[in-house]
């Protein structure tokens, strides 16, 4: 994108849904930590950094698309959402009845999540931060070792029908964050960085960052085996898909001085 | 049976020519011949009939080589494993195993692989009758809510399992993602009287075997291959009772048998019956009159049998626990007119008494053993529930109910045991997992489930609630009867 482009976006955003963009942010102390697919080399480091509470709900979606028409869903353009883009809602400017307001906004795209986020004058997670955060249970900042921790996010993996439940309703984490885990899939900036060819057997010969990550899901390591789940479902993703399980939330960096 | 007047019609790719030429030389026909399966024809498009199991699709028979259309939809559903026991399977179509295909050889396949706009999980499918990478997995690895289109031929004849091949692999094949796809030879199979698809699994829950409630998939269990769970057609039950398969006298049986996993080889075999022929791992290898046949782990057979006498044949793993104690037993029931030359039932029952050997000692009176009189007062429950607990409770809860502190919780003033006498039955009949608190102490440990009767279970409780300071409540075992068929 160029310049004179991303300086409209910005002004044309600029004016709108800031109401929420600071109040419902917690901060995230940055850090470092290995990732699911990595070894000791790949370590990542996250710097600090603001990340909603909740996940973007029904009625936050409904205020952004009344500002801007452009993502209502009859006219959308079809390269940047596909044909499930908010398939429930009753109309362009209403979701209905059907649709609880405060559940997590879903079958958006990532096209659309991201300029949501922009429009807030906030972005998207990389998946690294994403899943920096989602490694925290209700007490510790990382406890993907936790056999409840693992246990309860493969729960969630396997309870049908998660979707329509309110934001909040599942555990608060350490970092303040609720719902990463227990409600809906979550977009990510960068959610097709990760090569999962989809032969997931072939990846684990191929060079590719999951190489160590399909290898280590063995009887060391059972903590990957849920992480492993969501980088499977982040590789079967195309930016323009909108799937009823997976929503979105948005961060902000921390401006240091 | 034992007959051996079958001559197995070979089926295959090396004598499909010699095998079209006879057919020219008696119709006259000019009939084709291919060197390879790549180069058969296909005529027309039609749509694949589909079943879920026990069930097959109508034989191909003589039809020729076709586009044919294969519609299935992934669908993540709760199901019952046995009574009481809920699992989230992962299925092909809706069942355990997912829908049979039924083919031609030389059909080009295209398969629509439609992943429920409802489901969590991305999935794919890899079947072992595609001759390309992954066997069709990298083309069809489809996100939820949409579908993806891929097409293939079939080449080689035989009975293939097909599985769902997205990380962890191995979870979403214990969780039920696998199927069979026949390809007949060009003829079709002989001709038999009835056919049916049977596929083997296992499942590895959370709880053990017969925990009740909604269980979750146990990944630690899986990678350690310690199977709750050995079921026929994804849950116990599926083949036995009313849902057993059924024959007459005379016919012969064609079963379609796969095994699934993820981890378990199957013995297949059924009791009283003898396989009169076997296509050997779904291949063209055939054995004839074999008593157990195994199935690999993806991998099948093709099992006929001609069943001559009436009555309920069980099929069984032959790793017989997995049979009677985790599930993998079902039923061919078989009508018609007893044929006593062949099998004549019990004809007498005669005493036998070996010359010079120890006399046989029969049980005395009659007399019930001392444990299995029930208490007849207050007194008695007390003494007996006093011999049950040093047997079965003193380890642990020590003497006086004192428990070990950090380890056993204390019987004795004890108000998590006083608090609620059903959830104490409980305990004893269903044993007790994870943290609790006692006289202000929390506890987290392991009380297994204790196998006494009913009369066992009242006298030791009225003893423990009679003792140590304790609420001196009387159990019953109508009590405990209550709580037992509650759970």
């Amino acid at each position: 994108m160029d310049l004179y482009l991303k300086t409209t976006l910005i002004l044309a955003c600029s004016l709108a849904l800031r109401v929420h963009a600071q109040k419902d942010m917690v901060p995230i102390e940055g850090g470092t930590y290995i990732p699911l697919y990595g070894v000791d080399s790949t370590a990542v480091t996250i710097q600090d950094f603001l990340m909603d509470v909740y996940p973007v709900t029904n009625a936050d979606y409904l205020q952004f698309v009344k500002k801007f028409p452009e993502w209502q869903k009859s006219r959308v353009k079809r390269l940047f959402a596909d044909g499930n883009y908010l398939v429930g809602w009753e109309k362009d400017d209403a979701f209905g009845d059907g649709i609880a307001p405060d559940a997590p906004v879903t079958n958006v795209s990532w096209f659309a999540a991201k300029k949501y986020c922009e429009c807030q004058n906030k972005r998207l997670p990389t998946v690294d931060e994403w899943e920096y955060v989602a490694m925290a249970d209700e007490e510790t900042a990382d406890a993907r070792k936790k056999a409840s921790y693992n246990q309860r996010i493969l729960d969630w993996y396997e309870a049908p029908r998660s979707f329509d439940k309110k934001i909040g309703s599942t555990f608060k984490n350490y970092w303040g964050v609720y719902d990463l885990h227990g409600l809906v899939w979550e977009w990510t900036l960068d959610f097709n960085s990760v090569l999962i060819s989809g032969e997931s057997r072939k990846d684990v010969d191929i060079d590719s960052n999951l190489f160590c990550g399909s290898a280590a899901v063995g009887a060391s390591d059972l903590m990957n085996y849920a992480a492993f789940m969501r980088y499977a479902f982040r590789g079967s993703m195309k930016a323009n898909y909108s799937i009823k399980n997976l929503g979105f939330r948005c961060v902000k960096d921390v401006i240091k001085i | 049976m034992k007959a051996n007047r079958f001559i197995p019609k070979k089926i295959g790719l090396p004598v499909l020519g010699l095998f079209g030429l006879l057919l020219a030389c008696k119709q006259e026909a000019p009939e084709k011949l291919y060197t390879s399966s790549m180069e058969i024809p296909v005529s027309a498009e039609m749509k694949a009939v589909l079943t879920s199991p026990p069930n097959v699709p109508p034989p191909t028979a003589k039809r020729s080589a076709k586009k044919l259309i294969v519609d299935m939809e992934i669908l993540e559903q709760e199901g019952e494993m046995t009574n009481g026991v809920k699992y989230v399977y992962w299925t092909f179509g809706g069942t355990v195993p997912g829908s049979f295909i039924r083919t031609k050889i030389g059909d080009e396949v295209e398969f629509h692989l439609k992943n429920h706009p409802d489901n969590k999980l991305p999935h794919n499918i890899d079947l072992h009758a595609v001759t390309g990478p992954g066997g069709g997995a990298e083309s069809s690895f489809v996100a939820p809510g949409h579908e993806k289109v891929f097409s293939f031929k079939v080449l080689n004849p035989g009975l293939y399992v097909y599985h769902c091949a997205t990380a962890p692999v191995g979870m979403h094949i214990a969780n039920g993602m696998y199927g069979l796809i026949l390809v007949e030879p060009e003829e079709g199979l002989p001709e038999v009287d009835k056919e049916y698809y049977i596929m083997q699994g296992d499942f590895y829950t959370k709880g053990a075997n017969g925990d009740r409630g909604l269980q979750p998939f146990d990944m630690q269990k899986a990678v350690d291959e310690k199977a709750d769970y050995v079921v026929f057609n994804g849950k116990v039950g599926a083949l036995t009772g009313d849902n057993a398969i059924t024959a007459n006298v005379g016919e012969t049986v064609r079963l379609y048998v796969g095994n699934g996993g993820p981890n378990l080889v199957s013995s297949f075999h059924v009791i009283g019956e003898i396989f009169d022929r076997v296509h050997v791992e779904g291949g063209n290898l055939m054995n004839e009159n074999v008593q157990t046949t195994l199935i690999p782990a993806g991998g099948a057979a093709i099992i006929e049998l001609k069943v001559e006498v009436p009555g309920s044949f069980i099929l069984v793993d032959h790793s017989i626990f997995r049979a009677f104690n985790k599930g993998a037993l079902g039923m061919l029931k078989v009508q018609g007119d007893e044929n006593e030359a062949v099998y004549s039932g019990e004809l007498r029952d005669d005493i036998y008494l070996p010359e010079g050997g120890g006399i046989q000692k029969m049980p005395s009176t009659g007399e019930v053993p001392e444990s299995e009189i029930p208490a007849k007062s207050m007194v008695e429950r007390m003494e007996f529930g006093k011999q049950i607990y040093m047997q079965t409770c003193f380890a642990c809860h020590q003497a006086e109910g004192q428990g070990i502190p950090n380890a056993f919780p204390p019987l004795a003033q004890s108000d998590y045991l006083n608090a609620d006498v059903d959830r104490a039955i409980d305990i004893v009949l269903h044993g007790k997992t994870g943290e609790i608190t006692v006289n202000g102490q929390k506890y987290n440990s392991i009380m297994t489930s204790q196998t006494l009767s009913d009369d066992e279970v009242a006298n030791v409780l009225t003893y423990v609630y009679n003792s140590w300071g304790n609420s001196k409540k009387e159990i019953t075992p109508a009590m405990v009867q209550k709580v037992r068929n509650g759970k």
